[in-house]
C-alpha cells in the first residue's frame, strides 16, 4: 500500500485577496492600453500608417518630445542645485519650501494653467514686461514653461534623494585632499548620484510630454500631441483621434524602453 | 603646532564648550572620550568642515578659523575610510595630487609599496577588506604630504587581528615622517599604548590633558577615573612562547599570560589587566594562580565600597579590593603584599 503525504498548499487569505486585486489592477491598465493599441493595429492598420505619414501629426508629436526635452534640461539646471541645498542644509522654512515645490504635482492641471497665464500671459506678471523679447502665449516658450511647472518637482525630489544618499563625509574627505566644494561636488557627489538624476530626468520628461491641461491653457497652438488628439476628438471623433494616440504612445514607450535598457547596467558601484 | 582657543560649537546633539588645547609638532596626540562626547565634531572643526560658534584655531601661528578645509593642509581619515566608491584605488590616491596640482610619481610609488597596496591599485574600494581600505585611505591622505594627520576612530571598524597590524602601521607612519597625528578614540587601551599625550573629552568639555601615565595614574576626577578605568598596561619583551602561554619580562619582573596572539621571542608587547582581576594577599595563597608578585603598597585611595590600591612590583599595578579586606589586611603605604593574577586575565596586545 502506498502512503502518500499530501501537502496542503497554504495561502493566507490576505495574500490571496490582495493578489486578486493586483490582477484586477493590472488588467485595468493593461486592457485599456492594449485594447486601444491592438484595436487600431488589427482593425485599421492603414489608418495608423496614414496618420504616421501626416506631417502635422508628426510635427505635433515631435513638438511634444522636443518641448518635454527642453523642460527637462531646464528642470535639471534648476532642480538639481535645489535638490543639493535641500539634501545638505537645514534652514528655517525648509519644510515649507519642500511642500511648495511639491504643489504642482497635486493641483489640477487647468489650475496650473490659469496660474501660469497670470504670470506668463501677455498681460501677466512676467509675460507683460517680457512681451517685446519673448512670447509665451501660443508659442514654444509657453509650452515649455507649462511642462516645466508640472514636472520639475519630480526632478528636484529625486535629485534631493540622490544627493542625500551620498555621505557628506565623502565631500569632506575630498575637501581635506585639496578640492574646493565645487570640485568635490562635480568629481564626487555628482557621479555618485548620477543614477538618481537620470531616473529623475526620465520621470520629469515623461511627466512633461504627458501634460495637456496646463499646456492647453497657455498655448493651444502650436499643438503638442495631446492637444492635437483632443482637437481631433472634438472635431472628428474617436476614429480620427485614436491613431494619433496610438502613435504617440508607441513612440514614447519605445523611447522609455531604450533609455531603460541603456541605463540598466549603469551602476557606478558594482563596476569590477 | 595647532592651537585651539576657547573653541565652542553646537551641532545637532553635540556641543563643544570653550575648549583650549595645544598640539605640538611631531606629537602623536590622542583625543579620548566616550561615544557622543563631541570628539569627531572637534576634529571636523579643526579640519574646517564646520565653523565654530566662537573661539579660534591657529595652525603654526596663523589664524585658520575661517579658512576653508582645502587650504589647511590637514589630511583626514574617517572611521569608515570614506574612499570614493566610483574610483579605483589608484584614482582615489591620485585625487589629492590632482586637486593640489602636485606631481609626485615617486611619492605615489613609495607610499603604495610602504603601505602594501601596490597590488590593489586597479581594484574598486568596495572589493577591499577593512584593513586594505584603511591603508588606501592612509595612502590617499599621506601622498599629498600633509602637515597634520587626523584620524577619526581609525581602528574601531577593524577586527582585533587587523587592529594590531593597523596600530603598527599608524605608529610607523608617524615616526617615519615625524608627522603630527591627531587620533580620536573611545578605547582607553588604544590611547594608552599609542599616545604621546592624551586629551580626555567628556560632554563637550576638555577635562584633562597629559601623558598617558598622568591620565591613567592620576585621573583628575572620579568620572575620568571611572571612564579610563585603572587598566594596568605593562610594556615588556617576550622571552618565551609555548602552548599558548607567553612569558613576558617587564622591568625585570616576569609575568605569564595566556594569549592567542602570535608572538616571537624578543617581540615588544603590552600586557593589559583589569584591576579587579588582581588579588592582593599577605601570603601566596592559591597555587593555581600563575602570577604572584611581591610588592610594596604605595598608595591607597577610597572609592566608596571599593579601595584602589597601588602596588610597586618593579612596575606599578592598580588593584581594586573591597573596603573590608583592605582594612583586614591593614593596607597602608609601606606594607608588603603579594599581587596575584591569572594568566588568562591578561590581555596581550602588540
Amino acid at each position: 500500500m502506498k502512503a502518500t503525504i499530501r501537502r496542503k498548499i497554504n495561502i493566507e487569505p490576505l495574500t490571496f485577496v490582495f493578489s486578486l486585486l493586483l490582477l484586477l489592477l493590472f488588467f485595468f491598465i493593461f486592457v485599456t492600453l492594449a485594447n486601444m493599441i491592438f484595436g487600431q493595429v488589427l482593425n485599421d492598420f492603414s489608418g495608423l500608417v496614414n496618420t504616421a505619414k501626416n506631417s502635422s501629426v508628426m510635427s505635433s508629436i515631435f513638438l511634444s518630445l522636443y518641448a518635454g526635452f527642453l523642460a527637462t534640461l531646464i528642470a535639471l539646471f534648476l532642480g538639481a542645485p535645489a535638490g543639493y541645498i535641500l539634501a545638505r542644509f537645514d534652514f528655517p522654512g525648509k519644510s515649507l519650501v519642500e511642500s511648495i515645490i511639491d504643489v504642482p504635482v497635486v493641483v489640477p492641471h487647468t489650475v496650473a494653467g490659469i496660474a501660469l497665464l497670470t504670470v506668463f500671459g501677455s498681460r501677466g506678471l512676467l509675460g507683460g514686461p517680457l512681451e517685446p523679447y519673448i512670447q509665451f502665449r501660443d508659442a514654444l516658450p509657453g509650452i515649455v514653461v507649462a511642462m516645466l511647472f508640472v514636472s520639475v518637482p519630480y526632478l528636484a525630489n529625486s535629485a534631493r534623494e540622490g544627493f542625500k544618499s551620498v555621505n557628506p563625509r565623502l565631500e569632506n574627505a575630498a575637501r581635506s585632499l585639496g578640492a574646493p566644494l565645487w570640485k568635490a561636488f562635480f568629481f564626487v557627489t555628482l557621479p555618485l548620484s548620477a543614477r538618481h538624476l537620470m531616473v529623475g530626468a526620465v520621470m520629469t520628461w515623461a511627466r512633461a510630454i504627458s501634460e495637456f491641461g496646463a499646456v492647453v491653457m497657455i498655448a493651444y497652438y502650436p499643438m503638442i500631441g495631446p492637444t492635437l488628439i483632443y482637437d481631433r476628438f472634438l472635431s472628428y471623433g474617436l476614429s480620427a483621434s485614436r491613431p494619433i494616440a496610438v502613435l504617440m504612445i508607441l513612440i514614447s514607450l519605445t523611447i522609455f524602453i531604450v533609455i531603460r535598457i541603456l541605463s540598466a547596467g549603469w551602476s557606478i558601484y558594482d563596476r569590477d | 603646532m595647532i592651537e585651539i582657543k576657547a573653541l565652542s560649537r553646537k551641532w545637532k546633539s553635540f556641543a563643544l564648550d570653550s575648549l583650549d588645547l595645544t598640539i605640538l609638532d611631531g606629537e602623536y596626540f590622542v583625543i579620548l572620550g566616550p561615544t557622543g562626547s563631541g570628539k569627531t565634531l572637534l576634529l571636523e572643526l579643526l579640519a574646517g568642515f564646520h565653523r565654530p560658534d566662537s573661539g579660534q584655531i591657529l595652525i603654526n601661528g596663523k589664524d585658520v578659523t575661517d579658512l576653508s578645509p582645502e587650504k589647511r593642509n590637514l589630511a583626514f581619515v574617517y572611521q569608515d575610510y570614506s574612499l570614493f566608491p566610483h574610483m579605483t584605488v589608484k584614482k582615489n590616491i591620485e585625487f589629492g595630487l590632482k586637486m593640489k596640482k602636485l606631481k609626485a610619481p615617486g611619492k605615489f610609488r613609495e607610499i603604495s609599496e610602504y603601505l602594501n597596496i601596490s597590488h590593489l591599485l586597479e581594484r574598486y574600494p568596495l572589493n577591499l577588506s577593512g584593513g586594505e581600505q584603511q591603508r588606501v585611505s592612509l595612502a590617499r591622505a599621506l601622498v599629498t604630504d600633509p602637515e597634520f594627520l587626523m584620524l577619526d576612530e581609525p581602528l574601531s571598524a577593524l577586527d582585533p587581528r587587523t587592529q594590531d597590524s593597523a596600530r603598527e602601521v599608524l605608529l610607523n607612519v608617524h615616526r617615519k615622517g615625524k608627522l603630527t597625528v591627531l587620533h580620536i578614540t573611545h578605547d582607553q587601551t588604544e590611547a594608552r599604548i599609542m599616545a604621546d599625550r592624551i586629551a580626555v573629552v567628556m560632554d563637550g568639555k576638555l577635562v584633562q590633558v597629559g601623558t598617558p601615565e598622568e591620565i591613567f595614574e592620576k585621573p583628575a576626577n572620579d568620572r575620568i577615573a571611572d571612564f579610563v578605568g585603572f587598566e594596568n598596561v605593562l610594556k615588556g619583551r617576550v622571552f618565551s612562547s609555548e602552548n599558548g602561554l607567553i612569558g613576558i619580562e617587564a622591568e625585570g619582573t616576569v609575568i605569564e599570560a595566556a594569549g592567542e596572539l602570535e608572538v616571537k621571542v624578543g617581540d615588544i608587547v603590552h600586557a593589559g589587566m583589569r584591576p579587579e582581576n588582581i588579588v592582593l594577599s599577605k601570603t601566596v595563597t592559591q597555587s593555581s594562580i600563575r602570577n604572584s608578585l611581591k610588592g610594596t603598597v604605595i598608595g591607597v585611595q577610597s572609592l566608596g565600597a571599593l579601595v584602589r590600591v597601588r602596588v610597586d612590583c618593579g612596575f606599578v599595578l592598580n588593584a581594586l579590593v573591597t573596603r573590608q579586606s583592605a582594612e583586614e589586611m591593614e593596607l597602608v603605604p609601606g606594607v608588603s603584599v603579594y599581587a596575584q593574577f591569572k594568566a588568562s586575565s591578561i590581555h596581550v596586545l602588540r
